[in-house]
C-alpha cells in the first residue's frame, strides 16, 4: 500500500503533530474576527493534517476514520450551512445574508451579525476542508 | 509587418504612460476608490458587526454574497474531481 511507511519516527511524528495542526485549525477558524484567519485557511490546515495521516500511516486505516464519502458529506454539509443561514433572514422578512435577523433571541443586532460571520466561516470551513481531503483522495485514489 | 508591430506597441505603450499620469498617487486618502463606500466599512465594522478585523467583516457579512459564490465555486471542483476521476476499480471493460 502506497504511503504506508515502516518508518516508526514517520509514523509517530505524524501521530504526534495532527491534534496539534487540528486544534491550531479550529483557532484560526475562531480568531477570525480578530486576526488574519477564517474559514478558507482553517479549512485547509484541517484537510492537511488528514492528509499527513493519509501519507504517513496509509489510506487504508486512515479511510476507516475518514473515508471519501465522509469528506464528500462534510463539504456539502457546510454548503448547506451557509445556505441556510443565508435563507433563514429572508423567510423571517429581512435581506438574503442578512445575519441581524436571525432567529436567536437574546443578542443585539451587532452580536448576531458577529455570530453570523463565525457560523458562516464554520461552513466555508467545512467545505474547504471536505473537497480538499475529496480531490487529494480522487486524485491520488489507484484502481485497487 | 514587422514595423507596424513596433508601431502599435510603442502607441499602447505612450497611451498607458500618459494614462498612469493621470491616476491617483498609492496611499491616497482622497482617490474615488477610497471615498465611496469604503469610509463605512471601516467605521462601520465594530459598531455594526463587533468585528475588529474589518478583513472578515467585509469578507463575511457585506460581501457575504461574494464569499457564498466563492464557496459554490471550491464545491463544483471537487464535485467535478469526482465525477472525473471516480475511485476503485472501474465498471465495465478496462481499456
Amino acid at each position: 500500500m502506497r504511503g504506508e511507511y515502516e518508518n516508526p519516527i514517520v509514523n509517530g511524528v505524524a501521530r504526534f503533530m495532527v491534534p496539534f495542526i487540528q486544534v491550531f485549525a479550529l483557532y484560526v477558524i475562531a480568531h477570525g474576527h480578530y486576526g488574519p484567519g477564517g474559514g478558507f485557511q482553517g479549512g485547509v490546515i484541517l484537510a492537511a493534517s488528514m492528509m499527513l495521516l493519509r501519507l504517513s500511516l496509509g489510506e487504508e486505516e486512515e479511510h476507516s476514520r475518514f473515508s471519501p464519502t465522509a469528506a464528500s458529506v462534510v463539504a456539502s454539509i457546510g454548503i448547506l450551512i451557509y445556505g441556510v443561514t443565508g435563507l433563514l433572514p429572508m423567510l423571517l422578512g429581512g435581506e438574503f445574508l442578512d445575519y441581524a435577523r436571525l432567529p436567536i433571541p437574546g443578542l443585539s443586532a451587532p452580536e448576531l451579525r458577529s455570530l453570523g460571520i463565525l457560523i458562516v466561516e464554520t461552513g466555508v470551513s467545512m467545505v474547504v476542508w471536505g473537497t480538499l481531503v475529496t480531490l487529494f483522495d480522487h486524485l491520488l485514489g489507484r484502481e485497487d | 509587418m514587422n514595423g507596424l508591430m513596433w508601431f502599435v506597441l510603442f502607441a499602447f505603450f505612450a497611451l498607458f504612460v500618459y494614462a498612469e499620469s493621470d491616476l491617483p498617487r498609492p496611499g491616497n486618502s482622497a482617490a474615488p476608490a477610497r471615498v465611496h463606500i469604503v469610509p463605512q466599512y471601516i467605521e462601520g465594522s465594530v459598531p455594526q458587526t463587533h468585528t475588529p478585523n474589518i478583513v472578515t467583516s467585509v469578507l463575511a457579512d457585506y460581501r457575504g454574497y461574494d464569499t457564498l459564490g466563492e464557496t459554490v465555486v471550491i464545491l463544483t471542483a471537487g464535485l467535478a474531481v469526482i465525477l472525473i476521476l471516480p475511485r476503485g476499480p472501474r465498471s465495465g471493460a478496462s481499456s
